[in-house]
């Protein structure tokens, strides 16, 4: 009877250290799930989806404050990718956040009406638009996320957004159309 | 010697008697060329020239961009009248940035072009791939993949150098013709790349059912005297002209996964790009015209002509005679792996071997009908992969399994598509499939920068906020050791105040007793 009491309790006594040794050795820093969701984001940074940004988001999402459906910019690939990762059910986009662009968008604007007033550089999430005050400004073209947060910002609605230039390095061949029969599934 | 085999491969009925029949012709300069700023592998070249410029033919009038990139010289004298988008070879049929040059008629070389060089020999390599480089050489088989940039490799890490000389593909006989009329000079280009790599050996692949050119060739190789230099005779077998399929039947080596043939000790060089090596080396001419093959039952005299780059498709359609009644579709390229133009108004480029016009007889179009897993793409597939679980992925748009099922190694041959029993497009879908993958890594990484760049301007307005407070706070202590001092009573500015009144008033007051004492003394005399 006292020796199974005493190996027990020097067992648990031992399993117990090697626990808490384990807890500090291989303590994980941050989240790694909000990491993995936050990787599944668009980054347009755009804040449609109420959350000032995408990693804010994914942090909601991860503490289950937020659906899946609120990220219009990635639209129903990013929400299916997302259930993946999460084990959920796809839900269809919130369409009260916004509507999913056909196209990519970037903003441009026309330099001239531009005043210079640098409110857009400000309101732009990445950091890709220069000009200095009372010096015209531009966008970055490559570095545009199209969160069309600028153009409510210019005083003098000189911001467009419009659909990227099809160029021959990102045109992409068109899929055939479908077989005249239904296919078994693979 | 022993040959290898690649898997699979068609026995496809070669089409080659219809443009072989008359020697090459010159097609002489037309009125104007259109020069394609993208016609080779890699990044655009830069333009050179302003419009309005007068340029000498061979002048360069775009410089390569780059490492992988190629010049584009004026295919004749003449004036720069635009540099603006026109339509290309490319089977999106978008438009393109172009060089356009008028000619001017008189076809005068320009000044101060390489002189010609007698003696190969008595050049360095980098003096030789200068001169290849300056000349705009890329790859004629048809990827246009610039040759300086392919022949820039450590000396000594070259075992085989391969000559193609295959041309697998039905209906084209450019290389054939060149072949049977510039044997010399392409032996000559074989010398000058053999002298670059200093190969072990040289392995020159024909198929077997071009007699004449391999009798030239060999011709040309005995009286030239090349040693270690041999014309390998292989049987016709489509794609036995892809790089990686030839390299196998001449060395029975295989070119790994996504890998080069550098990294197995080879370099294919097409008998084009040798010839075009050999006039830019020894003759000094940079490359500004090719041999095109046209031909099909869309024209009427199928031929092979001497074409400047830049002509319109439509001149050199004209040179063969004009279309035949019924034509239905024209291709740059074979009828295996051609790209469909929408109209003849594109150029000819360095990458065009052939045009292909093809009325609905020689078509054979078919409507698509559901895979039934016979297999038989398989069976065809000279890479080796699995076409039809390809086709399943790609269709539902699984891109991780397309990936793992190699998808990338596909090299588009068509042999799949050829025997599909149900006339599925597969290539299409691979092309399809391909670009997406590409599209998304793409976005990915934007994805990334995206990330990175918003992570950065938050550390920024957090820093500015923070160094905002520290210079308010800052202020602040400095305004409050001031009151502190207003409210100890002893203010300096005060004191030195008060310190001057009292000056002030000592001074009046002597002042005063002055004018007393001396006013008794005047009033007192």
């Amino acid at each position: 009877m006292l020796v199974a009491i005493v190996s027990i309790t020097l067992l648990a006594a031992a399993l117990g250290l090697l626990l808490g040794y384990a807890s500090i050795r291989f303590r994980v820093e941050g989240d790694p799930i909000v990491d993995q969701i936050d990787a599944l984001l668009p980054q347009t940074q755009c804040g449609q989806c109420g959350f000032p940004g995408c990693r804010p988001y994914a942090e909601a999402i991860a503490s289950g404050e937020a659906e899946i459906n609120r990220c219009p910019p990635g639209g129903e690939a990013t929400i299916r990718a997302l259930a993946d990762l999460l084990g959920r059910e796809p839900v269809p986009l919130d369409e009260a956040r916004g509507t999913t662009p056909e196209e990519p968008l970037v903003a441009f604007i026309d330099e001239k009406y531009c005043i210079g007033c640098t409110l857009c550089i400000q309101a732009c999430p990445v950091d890709a638009i220069i000009g200095a005050a009372k010096q015209m400004h531009t966008v970055i073209r490559d570095d545009c996320t199209g969160c069309n947060l600028c153009p409510p910002a210019c005083p003098v609605d000189c911001i467009d957004m419009v659909p990227l230039p099809r160029t021959l390095d990102d045109w992409v061949w068109d899929e055939p159309e479908a077989p005249l029969l239904p296919e078994p599934p693979v | 010697m022993r040959l290898g085999r690649f898997h699979g491969g068609l026995h496809l009925d070669d089409h080659k008697a219809e443009s072989t029949g008359e020697p090459i012709r010159t097609l002489p300069p037309g009125r104007l060329f259109v020069l394609p700023l993208h016609q080779h592998i890699g990044h655009d070249a830069e333009p050179l020239v302003r419009v309005g410029d007068h340029v000498g033919k061979g002048r360069p009038v775009a410089q390569p961009h780059g490492d992988i990139s190629a010049a584009i010289h004026a295919p004749t004298s003449g004036t720069v009248v635009a540099i603006e988008d026109r339509p290309v070879p490319h089977p999106s049929g978008l438009p393109a940035r172009c060089i356009v040059i008028e000619a001017d008629g008189d076809d005068r070389w320009a000044d101060g072009l390489p002189a010609p060089v007698a003696d190969a020999s008595a050049l360095s390599a980098p003096e030789l791939l200068a001169l290849i480089r300056d000349a705009g050489i890329v790859g004629l088989g048809g990827a246009a993949f610039p040759t300086a940039a392919k022949l820039r490799t450590d000396k000594n890490s070259i075992d085989t150098l391969v000559v193609n000389g295959a041309e697998c593909e039905p209906w084209i006989s450019c290389d054939d013709m060149l072949m049977r009329e510039q044997a010399d000079g392409i032996v000559s280009g074989i010398g000058v790349v053999q002298r670059l790599l200093q190969p072990r050996q040289t392995l020159i692949g024909i198929e077997d059912n071009k007699p004449q050119a391999i009798d030239a060739m060999r011709r040309a190789v005995a009286l030239a005297g090349l040693d270690d230099t041999e014309v390998v005779v292989i049987p016709t077998l489509y794609p036995s002209g892809g790089e990686r399929q030839l390299i196998k039947i001449l060395t029975d080596k295989e070119v790994p996964s996504g890998g080069l043939p550098l990294q197995i000790g080879i370099v294919c060089q097409n008998v084009g790009t040798l010839f075009a090596i050999h006039e830019a080396v020894v003759e000094g001419k940079p490359l500004i015209e090719r041999i095109v093959t046209v031909t099909g039952d869309g024209v009427r005299q199928p031929r092979n002509l001497r074409v400047r780059i830049g002509t319109p498709v439509s001149e050199v359609v004209a040179a063969a005679g004009g279309y035949a009644p019924g034509v239905a579709e024209l291709l740059v390229g074979g009828p295996m792996m051609g790209i469909a133009l929408a109209s003849d108004e594109p150029p000819i480029v360095k990458a065009s071997n052939c045009i292909l016009a093809s009325t609905p007889a020689m078509l054979r179009r078919h409507d698509a009908r559901p895979c039934i897993r016979c297999g038989e793409c398989v069976s065809v597939c000279p890479a080796r992969l699995l076409p039809q679980q390809l086709y399943w992925y790609a269709r539902a748009r699984d891109y991780d399994k397309a990936e793992d099922y190699h998808l990338f190694d596909c090299i588009e041959c068509g042999c799949c598509d050829h025997v599909c029993p149900s006339h599925i497009p597969l290539v299409q879908y691979y092309r399809h499939a391909k670009g997406e993958i590409r599209q998304l890594r793409h976005e990915k990484e934007k994805a990334d920068r995206a990330r990175i760049r918003h992570q950065l301007r938050e550390e920024r307005l957090a820093r500015e906020k923070a160094e905002r407070a520290a210079k308010l706070a800052a202020k602040k202590a400095a305004l409050e050791k001031k009151k502190a001092a207003k409210a100890g009573g002893d203010d300096p500015k005060k004191a030195a105040i008060q310190a001057a009144l009292e000056r002030a008033k000592a001074r009046k007051a002597e002042l005063a007793k002055q004018r007393s004492t001396t006013g008794e003394k005047n009033e007192t005399p």
